[in-house]
């Protein structure tokens, strides 16, 4: 793990790149580094997480300044500007099952190719995807997900990089630190090595590759 | 009483002890105002939460504790906290006892609409499709006719949430169940007759031998 400044942790970011972002509309949302993402301009981001937030917020700020190529995300409802942009042709969304799609976040850290799930069984969800039946009963074939960067929200870090998440704000956030080539963590409390107690890390140091420094 | 308060009011006589039970958005939410005396009941958030509590007062919300709405709320004493995966096991996996989802339509095969409506509105399923394939029990929450007509319907024209029949709906008119996959009407609210409720419906509904007064 290396603790870099915010704006020094974003340029690691390209242009095109794949994004997991944590957050369920918009809490536990890292949202130090989206407006980062958003002062650098960096374009044609794929993004994927529970949802798009609302206008101006959490995602909504990637959104709102155009920089979304194509959203992987469950819900959109809250958020006028994606669906604006969806029916305008500017943004590729790719609406998936809530389960389903951590399920397959989780199948990418995982080590797994995908999942098979009853969600989405006899919908429209299952155009296009594979269909199998184990023990008399039907599954889809869905796909495990990965991405460049997780952008990760946390409580709690020790100086060595072991994350604690609070209450609702954890999320998407230790699965996606699973999926991702580069994960980097945006954190509340900086604590010494210790205060967390092993049973209480969730996402163990070595999954970290940058947190931010606190200004 | 409104329409939204007797469907709330009714469907919590269907919570029992012990029970984890997962509200959706809209009138499902007001359930929780009319759990029981003398039971309790586990509410999840799928945002990763048990123990879900009522919202708290102006000024005392915690930003990282909210309802699956993005609404605070608060936890109970005895709450646990989750990450999504964990969230969608409960889920799937059929450790949740009972779903409580608002809907577009329901058919008389006890199949339901409620994530979309072609070109006007698609909000994406979040988490709908997940709870009503894989909850224990799928109670629908819903008004029985929008602009005058029925959305008790012979067949969903629009896109289903899951090809598993729910179990019961509940209307401000009707409880209608689905035993051997036939929309069958058991209970009407009061002052509503059983030919009200067929009058109101689209769908074909058996009419159970004794039909009851929703005791609300």
């Amino acid at each position: 793990m290396r603790t870099l400044s915010l704006a020094d942790a974003v340029a690691l970011i390209p242009d095109g790149a794949s994004l997991m972002i944590g957050g369920f509309m918009a809490v536990g949302t890292p949202e130090s580094i989206v407006d980062e993402l958003v002062r650098q301009g960096k374009r044609d981001l794929t993004v994927i997480g529970n949802d798009t937030a609302m206008p101006g917020v959490g995602i909504g700020k990637l959104v709102r300044a155009r920089l979304v190529k194509k959203a992987i995300v469950s819900h959109i409802g809250m958020n006028p500007e994606t669906q604006q942009q969806m029916i305008a042709g500017e943004m590729e969304v790719d609406l998936v099952p809530q389960g389903t799609l951590i399920e397959r976040i989780r199948a990418g850290g995982f080590g797994l190719g995908g999942i098979l799930t009853a969600t989405g069984v006899g919908t429209v969800v299952e155009e296009g995807k594979q269909k199998v039946t184990v023990a008399g009963k039907d599954y889809l074939i869905e796909p495990a997900l990965r991405a460049d960067f997780a952008l990760v929200h946390a409580f709690m870090a020790d100086y060595q990089g072991n994350l604690a998440y609070a209450l609702t704000g954890r999320n998407f956030n230790p699965v996606i630190a699973m999926a991702a080539d580069i994960v980097i963590v945006a954190v509340d409390n900086v604590v010494p090595v210790g205060l967390i107690a092993p049973d209480h890390v969730v996402t163990p140091a070595p999954l970290v590759d940058y947190l931010i420094a606190q200004s | 009483m409104d329409a939204q308060t007797v469907i709330a009011r009714r469907i919590a006589l269907e919570l029992r002890d012990g029970m984890l039970v997962n509200l959706g958005i809209g009138i499902p939410t007001q359930v929780a105002s009319y759990v029981p005396a003398g039971i309790k009941v586990y509410f999840q958030s799928e945002n990763g939460l048990i123990g879900t509590g009522a919202v708290p007062e102006e000024g005392m919300h915690h930003r990282l504790l909210t309802d699956a709405g993005g609404k605070p709320v608060t936890a109970l004493p005895g709450a646990s906290t989750f990450d999504s995966a964990m969230s969608f096991g409960l889920i799937r996996g059929g450790h949740v006892d009972m779903t409580v989802l608002g809907g577009l339509q329901v058919d008389q095969s006890g199949h339901l609409a409620n994530w979309m409506i072609p070109g006007k509105m698609v909000p994406g399923m979040g988490g709908a499709m997940d709870l009503a394939s894989g909850a224990k029990r799928v109670v629908i929450a819903m008004q029985h006719s929008a602009k005058g007509k029925s959305k008790v319907v012979k067949a969903c024209s629009l896109p289903l949430t899951s090809a598993r029949p729910v179990d019961l709906l509940v209307s401000e008119l009707a409880v209608i169940a689905f035993p051997g996959g036939r929309a069958t009407l058991m209970e009407t609210a009061p002052g509503v007759s059983v030919q009200q409720v067929l009058d109101a419906t689209e769908a074909v509904l058996v009419v159970a031998d004794e039909v009851r007064e929703m005791a609300i």
